[in-house]
């Protein structure tokens, strides 16, 4: 038996069910439509529209960084044929559970999630201060063995994947910093 | 608008349970009316099911909001597909009366 998927966290489902081409060749609108998994929407929006990296979206989706990868190479595979040959797109099905982003407001020391997903939250549900910043529910950093140094001063830290450490400034005395480890 | 919380005891100066599905008590504070009752878990004893049992009870009375000290698994994601929100308190020894007063600010 072939080993079973992890379900994929969604966090943001699509505001549509599909998409439809407009001004067809005549006698080319017979073409069944393309499926394409919330999974795969979830995957391309996390990888074109929000631009974080194929490793930072891996760890928001749940899954491994090489499933992420075919996922989104599977969701490029099924739009390009939808443009090309004008078929219609269903947004529907995959292995998937929907969750909800995570907040923390620091005034009443309360973890909170927002279910009404198109809403934007402003003031903890609790206590309604303003003070409420994004929780990552798995907030597990992505580290490597390298490190980022300072050359001035010689400040360090734990490298941290995706982050450019040449576009960093070192906190105690604001020059560039640089990364160690790689050759 | 209904806000569950559970809690130890079925007083106000009770302590928040930090379990959902086996606390001991439900308090179930209105805060349009300012009015609150105060229910026994019923599903307190079950080895299995109680949290997902426990959010069918709270949704047949109405309630929007849940403020517990943890949800389990598969409680999570049920919660989110019915539209409830989560309030998770870590605090320890934070006391009902406290939590309301929060709520009315």
């Amino acid at each position: 038996m072939a080993r079973l998927k992890i379900p994929r966290k969604v966090m943001n489902p699509p505001i549509v069910r599909g998409f439809k081409p407009y001004g067809k060749e005549q006698g080319a609108d017979n073409f069944e439509s393309i499926t394409l998994n919330f999974e795969e929407y979830e995957a391309l929006k996390l990888c074109d529209y929000d631009m974080y990296n194929h490793s930072q979206a891996s760890a928001i989706m749940n899954v491994s960084r090489p499933t992420f990868t075919r996922i989104y190479a599977s969701a490029r595979i099924k739009i390009s044929k939808a443009f090309v040959e004008g078929r219609q797109i269903e947004i529907e099905g995959g292995k998937v559970y929907f969750d909800s982003e995570w907040f923390r407001c620091s005034s009443c020391e309360c973890n909170f999630n927002n279910p009404h997903m198109q809403e934007k939250v402003t003031s903890c549900p609790l206590c309604g201060s303003k003070e409420v910043s994004s929780y990552p529910s798995n907030n597990e950093e992505t580290a490597t063995e390298d490190t980022c140094y300072c050359p001035t001063c010689g400040f360090e830290k734990r490298h941290q994947h995706g982050n450019r450490c040449n576009k960093e400034l070192c906190p105690t005395c604001n020059k560039p910093m640089k990364r160690r480890g790689r050759q | 608008m209904k806000i569950a919380i559970t809690s130890k005891g079925n007083t106000l100066e009770s302590e928040l349970d930090p379990r959902f599905g086996h606390c001991a008590f439900f308090t179930i504070y209105d805060k349009t009316s300012g009015g609150f009752e105060v229910i026994p878990n019923p599903y307190k004893g079950n080895e299995e099911q109680a949290g997902t049992q426990a959010v069918k009870f709270l949704k047949d009375r109405g309630v929007e909001k849940i403020v517990s000290g943890d949800f389990g698994l598969k409680v999570k994601p049920l919660l989110n597909s019915l539209l409830i929100q989560m309030i998770v308190i870590k605090k320890p020894n934070t006391t009902i009366n406290q939590i309301i007063e929060l709520i009315n600010h």
